[in-house]
């Protein structure tokens, strides 16, 4: 008996016990299984260049992209606005997968609503369900704002929103001067981030439109953070930048509180948040700073028509993206860059001095999200590491044109291939076919480790399977420190690993 | 007895408390499924398998959830199709722990996300060209997959595709079984309908299909161990029991379960059937259909294990009925010493459960067990026997909520304090904000197995990590005391 009260065996040790390793081989018998030989012929196989070629013929099946469908954005980008609800129309199973989605990274609490409609919903429109639902939100969670996005049921059979809301305001769901911000955000244009910058321009048109823009109040700029999932630190990192910079700036959607609340007792379903009064504010900044660039297109335009300037950066991540991100605040306010900043970029600049001797020359395939993907490679460009496949799956054509201009503007990017619209499936056969010394990405990159071997740094989104790495920043020089340490931690620990046997076993490295 | 009456008392006042709260169309239809528990009642006293009202936060899901997410997703050597936009896939890729063994992405194909990817041109013009067209490409990249099978997403059933017509066809040129599945997420008011849905797929697509003219060496002892999912391998830690006792499992499903062992539920003496709520419409019809019996069986903590082999076996001769006396007395110093280290640390904890369809009962027996009790249980998506089942688990007194909201949840829960809240992930990291201890029941918080007497072990000792933890003591700052 394999099983004890002194020493708790769970899933992970007590299978390999015996008794179960018998139980599964007498499950075999009655299977139906190719037999292990033909199971390790064709596991060969799918890691050849023959195979290889099959993969890339696909044009119908996608198989383990990196993409996730437009109301996740949504959600996330109404979170982080003060008092906010967000509230998703359309079918049920959505909210709590985009609920679940967020527990999962986050661990920590994620509020949305949906407005359930079922099959007369299908047939009769949602109208009904906008109608009770936000009375019924309005009543339970009593929020400042609820902020409304669709499923793709609600977008495929037409449901307007704008008129649903209007109605839902002339029967007394809510109050005529409630604000509800929403955005159309079907799930079969785009991806998460698509929704994200949706729900942005909805917010900044609900907020903007018809209102005169005077730049004579403070604060003096806006920043947006994007679909990020290290929103929690990052967030944090940018006010405290403002902060030594001397520039009073507004977040525009900072769910850095509502992601990271205490256990003392209570639980905090509103907490933090970009309030009403800043972003009527915000109207009149100087200009607004986009973190992820590719991905807020629809809302930079809106702020430039709006009369402020947009800059759009990409996930700054290293010394040369902060720079930049620096200097745009700089010149959008006239502050300068202080030295406390600049002592910061000393002491990242002397990290990467101390560690390149490991860096230089280590090739890296990455996984992501356009931007997230556009910083990272920039940083690796910086630290004299080769990307050598960069799988996007949900690229832009702006987001192809910048990272091929990126990699051919460095040596270190010679060998690089941008691969946008792939999945990792396609990202699986690369690094059978092409190995490379380390992968970068999402927690989902741990089966093409499995498979390949290839060892997975974990940067992106989702990282469900490591806890609390979105309390620390990837962003300014901090960021940047902490992703050079999240790199060169798994460059020893592979190098431990591999020398563990022979006099190269070195404590000092 | 005074002490029930307060509780009584105490949760029909938490109920009206509440219900204040709400709209008055919306009160009205929540009044409905709160209730308190009354000794001798054939029910629990509340509607249920009812649509959510919108915009209250509901905590279930969809119909996809229930036939992807639940039946025949876990199936491994098959290739489940998530047909449609991304999302559904993406959000439900490899989290529900459903275990199995196998090569992933050669064999099987469990721990992966499969999808039609609809772009707009797709909602236009339809999917049909492209699910054919996926198809061929599954058996040039997927060469040991046994079967393909679409599951439908919300758009399938609003745009008119055909995915029945392409299955056909595909599956007569590829020569292999393609099952398609309407479980369009706004189908039903739960995932539900959607266990329904699938077990419906199961009896027109495989059944229907499968030869039970072939031969097959049969045994007096064979049996379908069935509607388990394996979640941190609960099937295994059943199965070990079931061939202890000496019976033969020629199927599990559907967790770690293949195709082939599917087909074998017509070819079992008996059915046993784990999650009732979830395949119990395909058990009726094999019983039907094959005559064979199903038995709900319940693996969670000594007492409803003992009770349940003892069930199991007295479909079967004295041999078995022997066996299963001797596993009994087998397990029975591991499960005296699990209860004698963890008795003493749980005793007299209360435990607000809300699961879905089958757990809010099942594991009640093994609270007790360890000496805990459960004040509060609900159902995301049982319908009335399942409400009709939960009195023979519950006490006198007991709060029950059907498709509770996360606001009522978070009421009850401030005010009756319980020493553990056992509900899902979505529900975890609220009350342990409010310092509630919690454990998640759909996915065991990532441990498990919690079936039979192993996992009786990991589940003590997981119940009493969750409540003993200096974490609790800490909540509050000390100068704040």
């Amino acid at each position: 008996m394999p099983q004890s009260a002194e020493k708790v065996l769970d899933h992970a040790g007590l299978f390999k016990e015996p008794e179960y390793q018998e139980i599964f081989e007498r499950k075999k018998g009655f299977e139906g299984g190719c037999g292990a030989a033909k199971v390790q012929e064709i596991a060969d196989w799918t890691k050849t260049m023959e195979y290889r070629e099959i993969n890339f013929k696909r044009e119908a099946l996608v198989i383990n992209p990196a993409k996730a469908c437009q109301p996740l954005g949504a959600v996330l980008c109404a979170s982080g606005f003060e008092g906010t609800l967000p509230y998703v129309h359309g079918s049920q199973g959505c909210v709590a997968y985009f609920r679940s989605h967020f527990n999962r990274h986050f661990k920590e609490p994620c509020s949305a609503v949906s407005d359930s409609m079922t099959e007369d919903a299908a047939v009769f429109g949602g109208l009904n369900n906008m109608v009770d639902g936000l009375a019924n939100s309005y009543a339970l969670y009593k929020p400042k704002m609820i902020a409304v996005s669709t499923t793709c049921m609600a977008e495929v059979i037409g449901d307007d929103l704008d008129a649903f809301i209007k109605t839902a305001k002339q029967k007394g769901s809510i109050p005529e001067d409630f604000r509800v911000p929403f955005a159309h955000t079907p799930s079969f244009v785009g991806s998460h981030v698509t929704g994200y910058d949706n729900m942005l321009k909805g917010f900044l048109t609900s907020f903007w439109d018809g209102k005169t823009r005077s730049e004579t109040t403070a604060p003096a700029i806006n920043i947006n953070g994007g679909f990020d999932g290290y929103c929690v630190a990052n967030n944090r990192e940018l006010k405290r930048m403002m902060k030594e910079m001397s520039v009073e700036a507004t977040i525009i959607s900072d769910p850095s509180e509502v992601f990271d609340t205490p256990t003392d007792g209570e639980f905090r379903m509103y907490a933090g948040g970009t309030t009403a009064e800043q972003m009527e504010a915000a109207l009149n900044a100087k200009g607004t700073v986009f973190m992820q660039g590719i991905s807020a297109a629809k809302s930079a335009e809106y702020v430039e028509k709006a009369g402020q300037k947009a800059v759009s950066l990409h996930c700054p991540v290293g010394v040369t993206g902060t720079d930049a991100f620096l200097m745009a605040v700089s010149e959008l306010t006239g502050k300068p860059i202080p030295a406390s900043l600049e002592l910061e970029r000393g002491r990242l600049v002397d990290a990467i001095a101390d560690s390149q001797a490991h860096l230089h020359g280590k090739r890296f395939a990455l996984f992501g999200d356009p931007d997230m993907l556009l910083g990272l490679t920039a940083f690796l460009l910086e630290l004299g590491a080769e990307p050598v496949h960069i799988v996007c799956t949900n690229a832009t054509k702006e987001w192809t044109a910048k990272i091929n201009a990126l990699l051919a503007a460095s040596p270190f990017g010679k060998d690089a291939k941008a691969w946008p619209g792939k999945d990792l499936w396609h990202l699986r056969s690369l690094l059978a076919t092409e190995p490379v010394d380390f992968l970068i990405g999402s927690s989902h990159g741990k089966y093409l480790e499995r498979d390949i071997g290839t060892p997975l740094i974990r940067i992106g989104f989702p990282i469900f399977d490591r806890h609390h790495h979105h309390r620390f920043p990837i962003w300014g020089y901090q960021g940047g420190l902490n992703v050079l340490v999240k790199i060169l931690d798994k460059i020893f620990d592979t190098l431990d690993a591999k020398t563990s046997d022979s006099a190269s076993f070195d404590l000092v490295r | 007895m005074s002490a029930v009456l307060d509780d009584k008392t105490r949760n029909k006042a938490l109920i009206n408390e509440v219900l204040e709260v709400y709209p008055e169309k919306a009160a009205k239809k929540r009044a409905k499924h709160l209730n308190v528990y009354e000794e001798g009642k054939p029910d629990c006293g509340v509607k249920s398998n009812i649509k959510s009202l919108p915009g209250v936060m509901t905590i279930r899901g969809c119909a996809y959830a229930g036939s992807k997410g639940v039946v025949w997703g876990p199936i491994k050597d098959m290739v489940h199709v998530s047909h449609g936009p991304v999302g559904c896939g993406q959000y439900s890729w490899s989290t529900r722990r459903n275990y199995y063994n196998g090569t992933t992405g050669v064999d099987a194909f469990g721990a992966m996300q499969i999808t039609s990817d609809f772009q707009e041109k797709d909602i236009v013009f339809g999917g049909d060209k492209k699910l054919d067209k996926l198809v061929d490409e599954i058996t040039q990249v997927f060469p040991l997959a046994k079967g393909i099978s679409v599951q439908s997403e919300c758009p399938i059933g609003l745009i008119g595709d055909d995915i029945e017509a392409v299955s056909k066809k595909k599956s007569k040129e590829i020569d292999l079984p393609m099952v398609p599945v309407r479980c369009e997420g706004f189908r039903g008011v739960s995932q539900s309908l959607g266990h329904h849905i699938a077990n419906d797929a199961i009896r027109d697509w495989v059944f229907d299909k499968a030869d039970y003219n072939a031969p097959f060496e049969s045994t007096p002892y064979d049996v379908v161990l069935m509607a388990d999912y394996n979640i941190g391998g609960d099937a295994w830690s059943s199965r070990i029991l079931l061939e202890e006792m000496g019976l033969r499992v020629i199927g599990q499903g559907t967790g770690d379960a293949t195709l082939k062992e599917i087909e074998m539920m017509p070819r079992a003496k008996l059915l046993l059937l784990h999650c009732y709520r979830s395949m119990n419409y395909i058990a009726r019809h094999v019983e039907e259909k094959y005559g064979v019996p199903w038995f709900e069986y319940n693996l969670f903590g000594p007492t409803k294990i003992a009770e349940s082999l003892r069930g199991i076996a007295a479909f079967f001769d004295d041999t078995i009925k022997e066996k299963a006396e001797q596993v009994i007395a087998k397990y029975t110093a591991l499960s005296q010493a699990v209860i004698d280290k963890y008795k003493p640390r749980l005793a007299g904890k209360k435990v607000m459960l809300y699961v879905g369809g089958l757990r809010p009962r099942h594991v009640v027996g093994a609270y007790e067990d360890l000496g805990m009790e459960v004040c509060g249980t609900g159902y995301e998506f049982g319908h009335g026997d399942d409400y009709q089942r939960t009195t023979h688990y519950v006490k006198d007194g007991t709060l029950i909520y059907d498709d509770v909201t996360s606001f009522e949840l978070e009421k009850f829960a401030e005010k009756i304090r319980p020493d553990l809240m056992a509900s899902g992930v979505k529900e975890k990291y609220i009350f342990q904000k409010m310092g509630i201890p919690f454990r998640q029941m759909h996915s065991w918080d990532y441990s498990g197995p919690y079936h039979g007497y192993d996992g009786f072990a990991i589940f003590a000792r997981d119940m009493d990590m969750a409540i003993n933890s200096p974490v609790w003591g800490m909540t509050k700052a000390p100068w704040k005391k």
